[in-house]
C-alpha cells in the first residue's frame, strides 16, 4: 500500500480487520512485527527514537475517542505541542491555533474545557490539534464512529474542507459516502491483510475479489 | 556487620506460636467486631434518631483515635473503676471496639451500594421481601464488601502487634523477648518482619481465592 | 480522687503541648517526605524500558514489604539497626526515618493508583504528539491524576497520625508518651487517657472531614 503526497486514501473493511491497528503501528504506538515502512523513500526504524520523532513531526493522528487533554482548555490543547514540545514561538503558535480553531468552527469556545463540549466539537478540536504541527499527512482513525449520528456531519464537513489543502490523508472509516466522494484510492482490508486496492468506483461499485464484494454488498445495503 | 540468624531461626516454634496467637486474636476481634458492626449498621439504617447519633459518635470517635491509646485507656483506666482486665483481654476488647467501628462503616457502605433499580426489578418480578433480601441484596452486598472486609482483616492481623506493649505474647512480644535474650534484636525483628509478611501474603492469597470461588470476584493481587 | 483543675499543673499542660506538636511533627514531616519520595517512586514505576526493570522490581518489593509489616515491627527494626551500627541518632530521628520509609511506600501506591486512573488514550495522544514520557507525565497525566490522589492521601495522613502513637514505644515524647508520663505521676489514668484520646480526635477529625469534602468535590468535577 502506498500514500502519495496530497493523496487521500481510505481504508475500509470489517471490524477486527486490522485497520486501526495498522494506523497505530505506522505511528509507532504499537510494535512492528513484520514488513517495512518507508517514508520519503527511506525505511523507518521504529526502534530509533530520533526517527520516531521525525515521523511524528510529519504525521498527525486523530483518534476515534478524540483523546483531548482533559486538564487543558481547547486553545491550550491545540497550543501545547507546538509551544512546549517543539518550542515554536508562542505568538505565532497562538495565531495559528486561533486560525485553525475558527476553521473548524470553534472560535467561540477557545477557553472551554473538553468535558463542556459535545463529541463532535471535541473531535473538531482534535483535528485542529493534529493540524497545529503542520503535518504532511493526517491519519484519521474512525473519527466519527464514537459520535451521535447528528454530530457526524459537522466533522465530515470539516475534513472535506481540509482536503482541499493538499494534505495527504489516510482515513479509516465506515462512512461510505464520504469515502467515495473524498478518496482518490480505497484499500479494502480483511483479517489483517490487504485484499484489494483501487479507486472508489472500482472498489465500491465493481469489486473484483469475492470478499470485497461481500463486504461492500452488506455495507451499501444500508 | 555480620548477621547471625541461627539462634533466632532455631526458635521458630516459639515464634510461630506467637504468629498463631496473633491470627487467633485477629479472628476473634474480627468476629466480635462484625457482630457489633452489623448491629450498628442496621441501627443506623432503621433505628431512632438518638440511637443513630450515638452510633455515629461511636464510629467517628473510634476511627479517629489510635487503637493503642484505646487499649491504654482500657488497661490502665478501667481498674480505677474496679474493672481489671488482664492484658490479652484488654487488647481484645480494644481491638473489638476499634474493629466494630470500621466494620460498621464497611457494612454501611455495602448496604448503601445496592441500587434501587435492582430492588425495583426484583419487586416487579414478584419477589417477596425476604426473597429480595436473600437473592438480591445479600449476595450483592457481600460481593461489594468482600475486598474491604478482607483488607480490614489483614490490617487487624498486623494490628495485633501493639498488644505486645501490654505484655501479650503474640509474635511481636515474643520477638522482643527473643531479641533481648539473644542480644540479636535486629535479626529477630527481620525474621518477625518476614513472618508477618508471609502471614499477610498467605492470608491475602487465600482470601482472593475464596473471593473468586464463592463470590466470583476478580481481585487484584497485592 | 483529685479533680482535674487541682492536679493539672502548668507543666502538665506544657508536656501535653509538646507531645501534641511532636505527634503532628512526625506525622506531617513523615507524610511530606513520604509524598515527595513516594511521587518519585511512583513515577519511576511508570517507566517501561527494560533497563529500568530491576529498579522497578526493587521498588515493587519495597512498597509491598513496608505495607505488609506492622508499624511497630518496622519501627523496632530500624531502632535496633540504628543502635547496633552506633549511628547515634535520637529516638525522634529514628521515628522520623521509619515514618518516612513507611509513608513513602503507602503514598507511592496511592499516587500510582492515581496515575493509572488516567485514561490510556491520554498517553496515546501525548505519545503521538511526540511528548516524551516525562513531558506526558508533566503536562497531561499528573495534572489529571492529582484529583484521584488527594482524598486517599488525606485519609492516609489521618491513619498515620494514629500510627505515630506507637513511636511512644521507643521513647519518643509524643502525645501517647505524654499520657504515660502523666499517668505515672499519679493522675487518674482514665482521665489522662481520655484526654489523650480527645486530643487525637481533635487533630484527626477535622482532617477526616476535609478529606471527605475534597472527595465529594473532586468526584463532582470529574463528571465523565
Amino acid at each position: 500500500m502506498c500514500v502519495d503526497e496530497g493523496e487521500i486514501v481510505s481504508l475500509i473493511g470489517p471490524s477486527g480487520s486490522g485497520k486501526s491497528t495498522l494506523l497505530r503501528v505506522l505511528m509507532g504506538l504499537l510494535p512492528l512485527d513484520k514488513g517495512s515502512v518507508r517514508m520519503n523513500g527511506r525505511i523507518v526504524d521504529y526502534a530509533d527514537k530520533a526517527a520516531l520523532r521525525a515521523l511524528r513531526s510529519d504525521i498527525a493522528i486523530v483518534f476515534q475517542q478524540y483523546n483531548l487533554f482533559q486538564n487543558m482548555t481547547v486553545i491550550d490543547n491545540v497550543m501545547v505541542t507546538p509551544t512546549k514540545i517543539r518550542r515554536w514561538p508562542r505568538k505565532e503558535v497562538e495565531q495559528h491555533a486561533i486560525q485553525l480553531l475558527s476553521r473548524v468552527g470553534l472560535s467561540d469556545r477557545l477557553r472551554a474545557y473538553p468535558d463542556e463540549l459535545s463529541g463532535g466539537q471535541q473531535q473538531r478540536v482534535a483535528i485542529a490539534r493534529a493540524l497545529a504541527l503542520k503535518p504532511k499527512m493526517l491519519f484519521l482513525d474512525e473519527i466519527t464512529a464514537a459520535l451521535d449520528p447528528e454530530l457526524v456531519d459537522e466533522v465530515l464537513e470539516t475534513i472535506r474542507e481540509l482536503s482541499s489543502d493538499g494534505i495527504a490523508m489516510l482515513i479509516v472509516s465506515h462512512e461510505m459516502g464520504f469515502v467515495r466522494k473524498l478518496s482518490s484510492k480505497v484499500v479494502f482490508m480483511a483479517q489483517g491483510r490487504i485484499v484489494e486496492t483501487g479507486t472508489p468506483q472500482q472498489i465500491l461499485d465493481a469489486p473484483v475479489e469475492a470478499r470485497t464484494r461481500e463486504f461492500v454488498g452488506k455495507i451499501l445495503r444500508h | 556487620m555480620p548477621l547471625q540468624f541461627r539462634p533466632i531461626l532455631e526458635q521458630w516454634p516459639y515464634l510461630l506460636g506467637g504468629a498463631w496467637l496473633s491470627l487467633e486474636m485477629a479472628a476473634l476481634a474480627f468476629a466480635c467486631g462484625m457482630l457489633i458492626g452489623l448491629v450498628c449498621a442496621a441501627l443506623l439504617q432503621l433505628g431512632p434518631p438518638y440511637l443513630r447519633r450515638l452510633i455515629t459518635a461511636y464510629v467517628t470517635f473510634a476511627t479517629n483515635t489510635p487503637q493503642l491509646v484505646q487499649i491504654y485507656f482500657l488497661f490502665f483506666g478501667l481498674p480505677e473503676v474496679g474493672v481489671i482486665l488482664p492484658p490479652l483481654a484488654a487488647a481484645l476488647v480494644g481491638m473489638t471496639f476499634n474493629a466494630g467501628a470500621y466494620l460498621c462503616e464497611i457494612l454501611r457502605a455495602g448496604m448503601l451500594s445496592v441500587r434501587s433499580a435492582e430492588l425495583e426489578a426484583a419487586d416487579v418480578l414478584g419477589f417477596s421481601r425476604i426473597q429480595v433480601l436473600r437473592y438480591v441484596m445479600i449476595p450483592h452486598v457481600m460481593k461489594v464488601m468482600f475486598p474491604s472486609l478482607s483488607n480490614q482483616f489483614i490490617i487487624m492481623t498486623l494490628g495485633t502487634s501493639m498488644a505486645s506493649v501490654f505484655g501479650v505474647e503474640e509474635l511481636t512480644g515474643r520477638t522482643m523477648s527473643l531479641g533481648a535474650e539473644t542480644y540479636l534484636s535486629v535479626e529477630a525483628f527481620i525474621v518477625a518482619a518476614g513472618l508477618y509478611l508471609t502471614i499477610s501474603l498467605v492470608a491475602t492469597f487465600m482470601l482472593i481465592v475464596y473471593g473468586r470461588v464463592i463470590y466470583r470476584i476478580k481481585a487484584r493481587m497485592l | 480522687m483529685p479533680t482535674p483543675a487541682q492536679s493539672l499543673s502548668y507543666y502538665d499542660g506544657r508536656l501535653l503541648l509538646i507531645g501534641l506538636l511532636t505527634t503532628l511533627g512526625l506525622a506531617v514531616a513523615g507524610c511530606g517526605a513520604g509524598f515527595l519520595f513516594g511521587f518519585a517512586v511512583a513515577i519511576l514505576r511508570t517507566t517501561r524500558s527494560r533497563a529500568m526493570a530491576p529498579l522497578r522490581a526493587a521498588l515493587f518489593v519495597y512498597c509491598l514489604l513496608l505495607r505488609r509489616i506492622p508499624f511497630l515491627v518496622t519501627l523496632l527494626l530500624v531502632f535496633f539497626a540504628c543502635q547496633s551500627t552506633n549511628a547515634g541518632l535520637s529516638t525522634f530521628a529514628v521515628a522520623l526515618i521509619t515514618v518516612g520509609l513507611i509513608a513513602t511506600a503507602y503514598l507511592s501506591e496511592i499516587i500510582r493508583g492515581g496515575l493509572e486512573s488516567v485514561h490510556a488514550g491520554q498517553w496515546q495522544a501525548a505519545r503521538a504528539l511526540n511528548f516524551t514520557h516525562w513531558q506526558a507525565l508533566r503536562y497531561v497525566i499528573v495534572p489529571q491524576a492529582w484529583r484521584v490522589i488527594l482524598p486517599p492521601a488525606v485519609g492516609f495522613l489521618v491513619m498515620f497520625i494514629k500510627d505515630t502513637a506507637l513511636a511512644s514505644q521507643i521513647g519518643v515524647m509524643e502525645l501517647t508518651s505524654a499520657g504515660k508520663v502523666l499517668g505515672n505521676k499519679g493522675l487518674p489514668s482514665m482521665l489522662v487517657y481520655g484526654m489523650i484520646l480527645l486530643l487525637y480526635f481533635l487533630i484527626s477529625y477535622p482532617l477526616t472531614r476535609l478529606g471527605r469534602r475534597a472527595e465529594s468535590k473532586l468526584a463532582f468535577a470529574r463528571n465523565r
